[in-house]
């Protein structure tokens, strides 16, 4: 953990597992579209099973705590590596927008995680582990549509994914690039990259407004 | 007649009490000679390499009859006997270099040649030079000024050899020494395209390009050595260009008939300066190299005649520091900045150079500069420097002008394209003159004819100063080889054109790109605009076989000493001859010197001379910046430039050097009055450190100027306009078939002129043609 | 051509530096850019005042000495070029132009607009060689043959002139650019292999220690790399440096 490019190994491993919990999270979301049941049927899966209750829950918040401290360790330090600023420095000539801003699209997410928590996770926790409320294996739709009846939160949500989706735009080929891969890996790799950096971002959006429309 | 003395003895390295009856030791020859002319008594000293136990000495040899020191104890002692014979044989050469009855040639001048048939010269030469043990080369200092190809290869082989190295560049880093410009590529002996090159062809064609004015045992051995750089190089991890075999790659240069050259891509001198200066990096980890970098040599100190130290000037900050060894080594490139405009970076100069000359160093062939054909052209009197474009573009671009001089006044009013002029209205003059070579002749005959076509009005820009470069015909024949591999039409023009481009792209695509960025032409579209430019100096600092000056351990390599390329250089041997000297000569020839120094001891720096030189180099500075005048450095600099590319430029003549000379004198007494130099001198001052550099310039062109009026002939570079056939061709006289080295007592203009015959005797002097 | 320049003036490494406005008129658009800062210099010696200092040498953009952040990009406007190889016609007639000195932590300032680079020499001592000695018979120099395509890579991460626009451009001030092309010219040839896990250990480790920043992978670097670096130098860079960790 001493060298700069074991960092950026530590930051890549943690950022791609986090983009496959994300795929998961989608799926799972999305059937939510489709039908009521599969949708609670997973969920309850999800919430009962004592693997990924005990084992891969605990991994999930390490990775998350893990990716959010090694950024703003990374951030500090290469800022101070910086030390003078310019007068007029033109980044936008050179590099992308999201590329410079990953602390800013990622402080945005981690905001938008903390509300989540709020949301879903704590009352979730509070159902099944501390006020140990009967086990009912249809209520996670309703939780679901319930959130996004207001649309306050609907706005903030889409937001914060279009920062998500920026923030993969990025971080998904620099996690790559980091670990060693070529950036001219082949074209279906690239595609492959953009697809989900906007595609799932998108999907989630489309989830939220979907249940709003639906609801009004 | 002169005398001669002999003596034999065995070389102590400690009290004779210390050694043991059965101890070997090595037996030294001396060779006392006094010379009818100067009444000097020379001693040639030479450690033979044999050994000798020392109850089988025989101090008495000398008053035996056949006065034979290895007793008849030693079992081998006829063959020991018999080979110190040998040696002794060796030094009837030097009695006749030394006593020449031709009292032209001079007698301080010792080019310490070996004997023997010239393929076998540096091996034997080798094996019989002194060696410095390893214990003791850890004792020994050796000092690099410059730390380009030569000075950087010298320095990363010397502290692998285990002497104590330190190395002193102006640049901020090894790594930007301007060899790092080189573009085109380093020749080698390797024969492996199989076109029939072999070590003798490529001292052949150097000697020949040389135009006969380069010392041929000096020119073989760098031919015997280049094969070795390029496997050094590729050890090393220099990227060459391979073919798809994977094997190396070759093309060819200028007034040569193989393919020897080596190249990657146009970026050869920077690969292998890299390569160079990696090899630096891994003395410099081990601690056997001290960097000093952003560090200007002002003097050399001499004590009791010999090269002890050098004063630096740390350019950051301005301290001055004395630094002593027992070898300093100049590789600080050549002086073609006296010329103001010059393909060198802005910061080349001849300090280190001129202030070896002011200390004894005789200066060889100042007047030998290399102009390169293919140059951007000047576009104005804000010109700082220029640029230029690899020789190898000469393999597919045509050289021509106009044949009509209405079209070049329309060129040049704008009024007409280049391309709009026909094939016979074009004259391709390098073709015309030179059939069997054409647009491949060598440099100095392709600017000679450039120039005569300019002078004669048929200069196509603005100045009247370029000549185009064409590609043209090149991307046509390319194109259409290109449509017959891919089975395409070949009478579809368009598709011809732009195959053809794409090649000349794939070949010389950064130097095109360079072209467009600096003129802002696109030279697919249109021909290149070329000029000559000064480029390269075959003159410096006068050495022997052992590249020592004529100051005893003061070693001059690389472009800084004159030895290799005659009147004038091929194009790619520049590199060769910086690499052969740093990796695979200094570092043998110097022990020749250095052990008889193992016993010294570490040289004070505070002695008498040390302090002296310390003081003058101070006081200069606190000249300059207290001089209360009213022009700055570059004013003069770019005057001087002027009268050197006027008067001793590419045509020169007696009325006009000698004006050179006393306008470089007035124009020296003027500087000195009307300098104005900013700033202090304890900071980073460039101005000062121009100053210093130009002040050295100001000198060194009247010697340029002085040894070009005393040259009556033309040969290579120089070329005198009284002295050329009726077609304009150079002639040369037998009579200057010698190194003029100039010993400094003052003035430049006074300097002492001494000549080094050049012999030949393994090839035949011809007239040289490239017709 | 009439500009206004802001450029950064310091007098010494100690000093405090600030910005100082030049008015300059009669530029031809044919001057490069360091032969417009010779003719404010002249200007400036003559009316007594302090020329601008700034690093430059070979003025063909090979030996890596300019060093300017023009207008807020390393080495101007232009693109694959250096700073002597950007020329005044890239600018307009009344352009503001600001000068300053290459800026990371790594690269204090010596006075107005150089720096001091020598971090990189450094980074190099730590391993930028391949170990073998000056014989003069090391093996023949086609007894290996090197895959064409490997040879091109390699000569293309060769080139790097070491200027340090990647670090200066870098909003890391990262030097992985320069680092990964040193490593990757030796670790993409067989004569490099022997010692590839120890090279580049040793010169990151040196690289970290220097205090420069860590990539984030922005891509500004190649872009503004005179010689046109690829950013695949630096995965290189990362992917052999993991190896090496992984074996050791």
């Amino acid at each position: 953990m001493q060298t700069s490019i074991i960092k950026k190994f530590a930051m890549a491993i943690s950022g791609l597992f986090l983009i496959i919990f994300l795929l998961q999270h989608f799926i799972i979301n999305v059937t939510s579209i489709f039908s009521e049941s599969i949708f609670n049927q997973f969920s309850h899966f999800m919430g009962k099973n004592f693997v990924v209750q005990f084992i891969a829950q605990p991994i999930l918040i390490f990775g998350v705590i893990f990716h959010f401290v090694m950024g703003f360790y990374l951030e500090i330090q290469n800022r101070r590596a910086t030390k003078y600023e310019y007068f007029k420095e033109n980044g936008s000539a050179n590099s992308s927008w999201m590329s410079r801003n990953m602390i800013w699209s990622g402080l945005v997410i981690l905001s938008f995680l903390v509300l989540h928590f709020i949301d879903f996770w704590i009352p979730e926790m509070n159902y099944k582990y501390i006020e140990f409320l009967p086990d009912d294996p249809n209520r996670y739709y309703e939780e679901l549509v319930h959130k996004f009846e207001m649309p306050w939160r609907v706005l903030l949500y889409c937001i914060s994914f279009g920062l998500l989706s920026m923030h993969l735009l990025h971080g998904f080929s620099s996690a790559l690039k980091s670990m060693g891969a070529n950036k001219y890996y082949s074209k279906f790799v690239k595609n492959l990259i953009h697809l989900y950096s906007i595609g799932i971002p998108l999907g989630f959006c489309f989830i939220a407004l979907y249940h709003f429309i639906s609801h009004i | 007649m002169s005398k001669k003395k002999l003596t034999y003895s065995l070389n102590y390295r400690k009290p004779k009490a210390q050694y043991n009856s059965s101890d070997e030791l090595m037996i030294c020859i001396r060779y006392y000679h006094k010379c009818n002319t100067t009444n000097k008594t020379k001693v040639i000293k030479k450690s033979t390499g044999i050994k000798c136990k020392l109850n089988d000495w025989n101090s008495d040899w000398h008053k035996t009859p056949l006065r034979r020191p290895v007793k008849d104890t030693d079992p081998n002692h006829k063959k020991k006997n018999k080979l110190l014979k040998d040696q002794v044989k060796n030094f009837d050469f030097f009695d006749s270099s030394i006593s020449s009855p031709n009292n032209n040639f001079s007698s301080a001048l010792n080019s310490k040649l070996p004997v023997g048939s010239i393929d076998k010269k540096w091996i034997n030469y080798k094996n019989s030079i002194n060696l410095v043990s390893p214990a003791n080369k850890r004792n020994i200092d050796v000092i690099v000024v410059g730390t380009g190809l030569a000075g950087g290869s010298a320095a990363a082989t010397l502290a692998e050899l285990g002497y104590n190295v330190k190395t002193f560049c102006f640049q901020d880093s090894p790594r930007r020494a301007h060899s790092i410009a080189a573009q085109g590529g380093i020749n080698a002996a390797k024969n492996y395209q199989g076109d029939g090159d072999s070590t003798y062809r490529l001292f052949y064609d150097t000697v020949k390009g040389g135009d006969y004015r380069s010392r041929e045992d000096n020119v073989y051995r760098l031919a015997e050595v280049s094969a070795n750089i390029i496997d050094q190089c590729v050890a090393q991890g220099v990227p060459f260009a391979r073919d798809y075999g994977g094997l190396l790659d070759n093309r060819s240069f200028g007034g040569v008939l193989v393919s020897r050259t080596f190249y990657a891509k146009g970026q050869t001198g920077q690969q292998l300066l890299l390569g160079a200066y990696s090899a630096m990096n891994r003395q410099i980890a081990r601690g056997k190299i001290k960097m000093y970098n952003r560090h200007e040599m002002l003097d050399v100190v001499i004590v009791d005649g010999k090269a002890r130290g050098i004063i630096t000037r740390n350019l950051i900050n301005g301290k001055i520091d004395r630094h002593s060894a027992h070898a300093v080594v100049i590789a600080s490139g050549g002086y073609g900045n006296v010329f103001y405009l010059s393909t060198n970076a802005m910061g080349s100069n001849v300090t280190a150079a001129w202030k070896a000359h002011k200390r004894g160093a005789f200066f060889a062939n100042p007047c030998f500069t290399q102009i390169h054909p293919t140059c951007i052209p000047v576009s104005g009197d804000h010109q700082s420097k220029l640029t230029l474009m690899s020789e190898s573009l000469r393999n597919d671009g045509r050289i021509w002008v106009p044949k009509i001089i209405d079209d070049v006044v329309k060129i040049r009013n704008g009024n007409l394209s280049p391309t709009e002029i026909s094939e016979e209205n074009r004259d391709y003059f390098l073709e015309r003159r030179y059939p069997a070579f054409g647009n491949l002749v060598p440099r100095d005959v392709a600017s000679r004819a450039a120039k005569e076509r300019c002078d004669a009005g048929f200069g196509i820009n603005k100045t009247g100063e370029a000549v185009y470069l064409d590609f043209a015909s090149a991307i046509t024949r390319y194109g259409k080889e290109q449509a017959l591999v891919n089975g395409q039409d070949e009478s579809d023009k368009t598709n011809i054109e732009k195959l053809g481009k794409e090649i000349i792209k794939k070949k010389y695509g950064n130097l095109f790109q360079m072209y467009e960025k600096i003129v802002d032409q696109n030279p697919y579209e249109t021909p290149m605009m070329i000029y000559p430019a000064v480029h390269y100096t075959m003159g410096g600092i006068w050495v022997d076989y052992n590249l020592m000056t004529t100051v005893p351990g003061l070693y001059a390599i690389g472009e800084a000493n004159f030895s290799d390329h005659g009147a004038n250089r091929l194009g790619a041997s520049a590199l060769m001859q910086g690499l052969a000297d740093g990796y695979f000569v200094l570092p043998y020839t110097i022990g020749e010197y250095l052990s008889d120094e193992i016993s010294t001891g570490p040289i004070p720096n505070d002695s008498e001379e040390f302090i002296n030189a310390e003081k003058e180099s101070i006081e200069k500075l606190d000249f300059f910046i207290n001089n209360n005048g009213s022009k700055s450095v570059d004013y003069f600099h770019k005057k001087l430039g002027k009268i050197m590319w006027n008067k001793c430029g590419m045509a020169r003549n007696k009325k006009d050097l000698e004006l050179a000379i006393t306008e470089i004198s007035n124009l020296r007494n003027q500087f000195y009055k009307e300098l104005k130099v900013p700033g202090d001198k304890n900071e980073f001052n460039e101005e000062l450190a121009k100053a210093g550099r130009v002040a050295d310039f100001l000198e060194l062109g009247e010697l340029f100027a002085k040894d070009a009026l005393d040259r009556e002939e033309s040969c290579g570079g120089h070329f005198r306009e009284e002295y050329q056939t009726k077609e304009g061709e150079a002639t040369r006289k037998k009579e200057f078939q010698f190194v003029s080295a100039w010993e400094h007592i003052g003035e430049p203009k006074n300097a002492i002129l001494h000549k080094e015959k050049l012999d030949y005797k393994n090839i035949e002097v011809k007239e040289r043609s490239y017709k | 051509m009439k500009l206004k320049l802001k450029i950064w003036r310091q007098k010494n490494a100690k000093s405090k530096g600030k910005i100082v406005n030049y008015d300059i008129d009669n530029i031809s658009p044919d001057m490069s850019f360091l032969e417009m800062l010779d003719v404010l210099n002249a200007d400036l010696i003559l009316k007594n005042d302090e020329p601008v200092s700034f690093d430059h040498d070979c003025r063909e953009g090979i030996c890596g000495s300019c060093s300017l952040f023009i207008n807020g990009q390393a080495h101007g406007p232009d693109r694959l070029v250096t700073t002597c190889q950007l020329h005044m016609r890239k600018f307009n007639d009344g352009d503001t132009i600001y000068i300053e000195p290459f800026r990371a932590k790594a690269f204090p300032v010596i006075k107005d607009l150089v720096v001091d680079r020598s971090a990189f020499d450094r980074i190099q001592h730590a391993g930028g060689y391949i170990s073998i000695n000056t014989s003069g018979n090391t093996q023949d120099a086609n007894s290996i043959p090197v895959n064409k395509n490997d040879a091109d890579l390699a000569f293309d991460a060769a080139t790097c002139i070491g200027c340090g626009a990647c670090v200066a451009t870098c909003k890391n001030s990262s030097a992985m650019l320069f680092v990964g092309a040193k490593v990757s010219q030796y670790s993409l040839l067989p004569q490099g292999q022997t010692e590839a896990s120890r090279r580049v250990v040793n010169m990151v480790n040196q690289m970290d220690l220097e205090g420069f920043g860590n990539c984030s992978n922005t891509g500004a670097c190649e872009v503004e790399c005179p010689k046109g670096i690829s950013l695949d130098n630096i995965a290189r860079m990362n992917r052999d440096f993991i190896k090496a960790k992984i074996s050791s």
